[in-house]
């Protein structure tokens, strides 16, 4: 485990979400406390869902390894129904700040990305041998990229829910809490990382073209992006500071 | 050793945010609490953190702004990100000192004259004695200084105050600052001379003294005030045993409350001291993060004793002339110059709990929750600023909150975390 390892896994991990904080919400400082207030609230959520996990396991049988495994994977399950009520709170502030929800959401993406790669990433950075004991050689790899992966959902899901709360329709909001479901029980077939990497990839790129129709994009506001003809987001990103 | 007696000194206060209340009232807001450590007797100068912040935080919450929900909280949100940075800096450097450095998470014997009883006990009981009976040393002092320190300003000591201060920020940038360099050399192994650490050391030394005492660029006097918190956050974190540490954060933000919020408290007395007297605040006590307030400056008051028009001169000089314009200023631009204060101790009490958090877990969520707490509970204390735009302790909301994280996520989430890991399960 090299130097090489871990900037590589820091960049696939946090390289989207980093660029998409440079560049839309550093400049305004009211996005970046909403990003620590998503942050924060994610937070809450792991720990209530971990509360009631450590109780689970005290009253448990600590010996079966089947019926641990089997906690954990409730602990999952209900973790995700928490961070998904979460967002729920933030129909409040709708009124404001239309870009809110975005960083919100990433903010909800930065912490469980985090939260599930730093320690990975600390270890990488120091002595060892990977998958010494017959486990993936892939295991650092494969870490970076599913985190990439979560924290770009995060912020595609909130646009989503927000838009279904919004609206009212909760069939989108019941797609996007079943989806994370989803997702994070593909990752239950690590270390088969073709089966959960593949679906979890394809599953984002479909959420992010969801949320780029829902957020009101449309390819030719995409063409006119790309090609720089589009004089509103050209004025909108050379005003005047 | 030296270092104890400093620390006590240097834990002066607390910091309190102070709103600035209208346009016309100078936003130099003397910090009468913060003022220089309390600790007349001690021979080391102590740092004296903290302080109150002078009224520099100009809450969006201006009359004139009202009509603008927008206008008021981006300007809230503009001073928020102000404070954001550096403590975040601050901490920033301490847990990546302490990740590095080995010198400062190893356990060491020596203690603070102030913590004497000793944790090394197997009794959980007796331990806990332990760190409470520290603690109310600890606390104690720190009381004593304080009312000690509103004693001297009321009798208006200042060259005393000031002779102290500079003791202390003296100690800090040259003393510390020697050991904390030692110490990065001897765990990179890098070969070095004394000629060449002298020179370091007396550069920078004396810039740091003259930028906080002095005139000096703001970012680089910011700087200073980052990296003497930070040193201070190190030493507390070194010499503080582990459980009198934690009761030590939560006492301190219950006295800072205290302190600053009921009637008869020293801080808030200092703090209404000042304001009769219309007092610039002592230098190197607080960080603030904008530097107009030369206007209001310019013109001292004239019946002002001649230490305060020194300062005031001094602090007018300080603040960088290109925002000088001795004409009228648009309201809006006052506004916008004028930035938010914060008392050096919060600084170093959040890097102790940030730090504490990296030394003791080895465990990187820990640290990050910690740090997101903190920040949320600056937030908040902003918030209430704007609300009720008077001096506000900055401590409380930030510790407990960090404190709940800190053992919540060290025992109920990490467990649950390392397990997901351990099968790559994602939530």
């Amino acid at each position: 485990m090299t130097a090489a390892v871990f900037f590589g896994c820091t960049f696939i991990a946090f390289g989207p979400a980093i660029s998409l904080f440079l560049f839309t919400i550093a400049r305004e400082p009211l996005r970046v406390i909403f990003l620590i207030a998503g942050a924060f609230f994610w937070l809450v959520s792991l720990l209530l869902a971990s509360l009631v996990w450590f109780i689970s396991v005290q009253i448990s049988n600590k010996e079966s390894a089947s019926q641990q495994k089997g906690l954990l994977i409730f602990g999952v399950v209900l973790s995700v129904l928490l961070q998904e009520t979460f967002p729920a709170f933030h129909e409040v502030f709708k009124c404001f700040f239309c870009f809110f929800v975005l960083v919100s959401g990433l903010g909800f993406g930065f912490m469980s990305g985090a939260f599930s790669v730093v320690n990975i990433l600390a270890d990488s950075v120091g002595p060892g041998t990977v998958g010494i004991h017959g486990d993936s050689q892939h295991y650092f790899l494969s870490s970076a990229f599913m985190t990439m992966a979560i924290i770009l959902l995060h912020m595609f899901w909130g646009v989503i829910f927000f838009d279904g709360c919004e609206k009212r329709r909760w069939f989108v909001v019941a797609a996007v809490v079943v989806s994370h479901l989803v997702v994070s029980c593909l990752t239950f077939q690590n270390p088969q990382y073709v089966s959960s990497l593949v679906p979890t990839y394809i599953i984002m790129l479909s959420m992010g073209i969801w949320a780029f129709y829902t957020a009101g994009g449309s390819l030719r506001n995409l063409k006119l992006c790309l090609t720089c003809k589009d004089k509103d987001f050209l004025l909108a990103n050379h005003r005047p500071r | 050793m030296n270092a104890s007696d400093s620390d006590e000194e240097l834990y002066n206060e607390r910091s309190a945010l102070v709103p600035s209340e209208n346009p016309e009232v100078p936003s130099y807001r003397p910090d009468p609490d913060h003022s220089p450590t309390e600790d007349s007797d001690s021979k080391t100068t102590g740092f004296s953190r903290r302080t109150r912040p002078g009224g520099g935080s100009e809450r969006e919450a201006e009359p004139e702004e009202e009509e603008e929900e927008e206008l008021p909280l981006k300007y809230g949100a503009k001073h928020v990100i102000m404070l954001f940075i550096p403590v975040t800096l601050c901490m920033v450097v301490v847990v990546a000192t302490i990740k590095s450095v080995g010198f400062y998470s190893e356990k060491t014997t020596q203690q603070l004259i102030y913590t004497p009883f000793t944790e090394d006990t197997p009794d959980v009981g007796r331990r806990l004695l332990n760190s409470v009976l520290n603690t109310v040393i600890m606390i104690s002092v720190i009381v004593v200084m304080t009312i000690l320190l509103v004693v001297l300003y009321k009798y208006r000591c200042y060259k005393f105050i000031h002779g102290w201060l500079i003791l202390s920020s003296l100690m800090l940038l040259f003393w510390f600052s020697f050991m904390y360099l030692g110490e990065v050399f001897k765990t990179y192994n890098v070969a070095m001379d004394y000629v060449t650490v002298a020179v370091l050391i007396w550069n920078f030394g004396a810039v740091g003294m003259v930028c906080i005492h002095w005139k000096g660029p703001l970012a680089l006097q910011q700087a200073y005030l980052i990296f003497i918190s930070a040193l201070m956050a190190l030493v507390f974190i070194k010499y503080l045993p582990p459980w009198s540490a934690w009761v030590i954060l939560a006492a301190i933000s219950v006295y800072d409350l205290v302190a600053v919020l009921s009637p008869k408290g020293p801080l808030r007395m200092l703090v209404e001291t000042a304001q009769e007297r219309n007092e610039p605040i002592f230098p190197a006590l607080i960080y603030s993060s904008a530097m107009m307030w030369t206007v209001t400056m310019a013109n001292p008051a004239d019946d002002q004793p001649s230490e305060t028009d020194e300062e005031a001169e001094l602090s007018g000089r300080r603040a960088e002339p290109q925002r000088r314009q001795p004409g009228p200023i648009l309201e809006d631009e006052l506004e916008e110059e004028r930035g938010v204060k914060l008392g050096l101790g919060d600084f170093i009490f959040y890097s102790v709990l940030v730090g504490k958090a990296a030394a003791t877990g080895g465990d990187w969520n820990t640290t990050l929750a910690c740090f997101v707490a903190i920040l949320i509970g600056l937030c908040l204390t902003l918030l209430l600023l704007a609300i009720f735009k008077k001096a506000l302790p900055a401590l409380p909301i930030s510790i407990t909150f960090g404190l709940i994280f800190y053992f919540s996520t060290d025992f109920l989430v990490q467990p649950f975390m390392d397990n997901l890991v351990n099968h790559q399960f994602y939530i």
